[in-house]
């Protein structure tokens, strides 16, 4: 076998995410990022994973890595294919999954997310797509997991705008409010980016889990627009392994278009 | 396809072009574009390349939707320079826009459908969406346990959906991601159904669970092959996924997104000639391997 290249920090964003969704078992899946997460996931660390997506399938097997969240190779050999008012009323808002997959233009420490709009809301500067099922992806799934690329025009201490809630203003007002509403989940538990892994500690603001090889403290702390909580000692997210770059590179992507 | 948007698609009408990244109805939205519709209300939940080429034509004034891009790809960019003050181009005004999340435009299908002053629903609680869209309001539960959010009924003047096949009564059947097209159909004053095949009554009566729309509430069945191209048909045609990245290139450009509606819709007098001019080489190269269902029995009741 020929030397394999080391991995990118795209590949280690996503083998870092995929890893995070060991023992699983119903992840609604996102465009783009998390759809090459959930199914690398689901070729290694997570088999037994159903995958549902917004289009209105649980149970997906896809073939090849679907382009869009619509693409027919989640239709077949799938276990059931719904009306998109059965998938968001009965699968989603009924409370039947485990982990939501959500990016973002921008988050904040507390895990809140923006995929709206840069600038004011009435003359943006850049119109982003929207909430699409992100908000009730937000506070229906029992826990939601984050994967986008870090800077500090994406790590804010400011939302432009507040599509979708994560830990709110702090973990205490957040848990009240989820109770108080009805809310299924528990908000964000892991946010993985191109340079590091991140959670939240008991007060719902993020804090830095372990750095990617080749990145450095500084580096993480530098692309973050708040004080980032960090422990004494913060470890190296382990390497890709060759089987999951594999997969990556021959299954997954192959034209590179996203990874 | 000509006489079914002259007779159901008016200026200053709401229309729906339904189907979620499956079963887009390309056809009738550039027949709209060469009838030169104005003034329309756009509803979809994913404005899709469609609502693009239509509003970079000038047929709409308002989209009404819950995720405005380019699936897979990024931007819709017609759209966008109707969107951001910097882009707007001279002479040009604002799309006005009403922005709701998935499980709302749904929502307000099945509330438009149902009768019903709003539909109930979890999705936005601390979100902004509610502050920049006044229609997104609180309820109080008749049953004391709280409060809970509530979108509007949804009735466009005419939807329009795709799907494999019909009988010539528009009794529809469709199979593969079904969207909203059920729910915008039935929330509609108007329907318009676009099919690839249309069967003998027969055949839909020996399947009657694939029926997803009545002939009943359907005003016109077209019959229009490809008519979902650049979109797919479950079965019978796969996503030109090379399309939806070429008009990403196209869409930047105002002049290259004129020359293309032109070319592949002002100079084409039907879905037809489309069809033609990308030959039938090209839908070979689109069409997939054969995996077809089992067979269920309904049984004979005499």
């Amino acid at each position: 076998m020929s030397e394999q290249k080391p991995a990118s920090r795209n590949e280690l964003m996503v083998v870092a995410a995929a890893r995070a969704l060991e023992g699983k078992r119903v992840c609604f899946v996102g465009v783009g990022l998390p759809n090459i997460a959930v199914n690398l996931a689901k070729r290694t660390v997570a088999p037994q994973m159903e995958l549902v997506y917004e289009a209105g399938v649980f149970g997906a097997n896809p073939a090849r890595l679907p382009l869009s969240i619509g693409d027919p190779t989640i239709v077949t050999g799938s276990t059931a294919t719904v009306s998109m008012h059965d998938l968001f009323g009965l699968y989603l808002q009924g409370g039947r999954i485990d982990v939501g997959f959500l990016g973002g233009a921008q988050i904040d420490k507390y895990g809140n997310l923006n995929t709206t709009v840069i600038g004011d809301y009435a003359a943006p500067k850049t119109r982003l797509p929207g909430s699409g099922g992100a908000c009730e992806i937000a506070i229906n799934a029992k826990e939601i997991m984050v994967i986008m690329r870090q800077s500090t025009r994406s790590f804010v201490s400011t939302l432009d705008f507040r599509t979708s809630p994560g830990h709110l203003g702090g973990a205490a007002a957040s848990a009240t409010l989820r109770r108080e509403q009805g809310w299924g989940g528990s908000g964000p538990s892991v946010v993985v980016t191109d340079l590091a892994v991140y959670g939240f500690n008991s007060d719902g603001e993020m804090e830095l889990r372990s750095i990617h090889p080749g990145a450095t403290l500084d580096e993480v702390k530098s692309t973050i627009g708040w004080e980032i909580r960090t422990p004494a000692n913060v470890p190296e997210t382990p390497s890709p392994t060759a089987e999951e770059l594999r997969l990556i590179r021959e299954e997954l992507d192959p034209t590179g278009a996203y990874v | 396809m000509r006489d079914a948007i002259a007779a159901h698609v008016h200026d200053g009408d709401t229309v729906a072009i339904e189907g979620f990244t499956h079963c887009i109805s390309f056809a009738a939205g550039h027949e709209i574009i060469r009838q030169k519709r104005r003034d329309l209300t756009l509803a979809r939940m994913t404005p899709d390349l469609v609502y693009d080429q239509m509003v970079a034509a000038g047929c709409a004034k308002k989209l009404i939707f819950s995720w405005l891009g380019n699936p897979g790809v990024g931007s819709l960019h017609a759209i966008r320079r109707r969107t951001e003050p910097a882009a707007l181009a001279a002479g040009e005004t604002l799309l006005e826009m009403e922005e709701y999340s998935h499980h709302g435009m749904v929502g307000r299908y099945v509330a438009g459908a149902h009768r019903l002053p709003f539909y109930p629903l979890r999705s936005y609680s601390e979100s902004d969406l509610p502050k920049v869209n006044p229609l997104i309001r609180q309820v109080e539960s008749p049953y004391g346990d709280g409060k809970i959010w509530a979108v509007p009924p949804l009735n466009p003047d005419v939807a329009i959906i795709h799907a494999q096949r019909a009988d010539e009564e528009g009794n529809v059947q469709m199979w593969g991601l079904l969207g909203c097209q059920k729910e915008a159909a039935f929330a509609a004053k108007r329907v318009i159904a676009v099919v690839e095949e249309i069967v003998p009554t027969s055949v839909i009566r020996a399947d009657p669970n694939r029926t997803i729309v009545p002939g009943l509430i359907v005003n016109a069945v077209v019959h229009e092959p490809f008519g979902a191209h650049p979109s797919y048909v479950q079965g019978d045609y796969d996503r030109d996924n090379a399309f939806y990245r070429e008009w990403d290139t196209i869409s930047r450009d105002p002049a290259a997104t004129e020359a293309w509606l032109k070319e592949w819709v002002y100079d084409l007098p039907d879905r037809a000639a489309y069809v033609a001019k990308f030959g039938a080489s090209y839908f070979k190269g689109l069409t997939p391997p054969s995996a077809p269902s089992g067979v269920v029995d309904y049984g004979d009741y005499r």
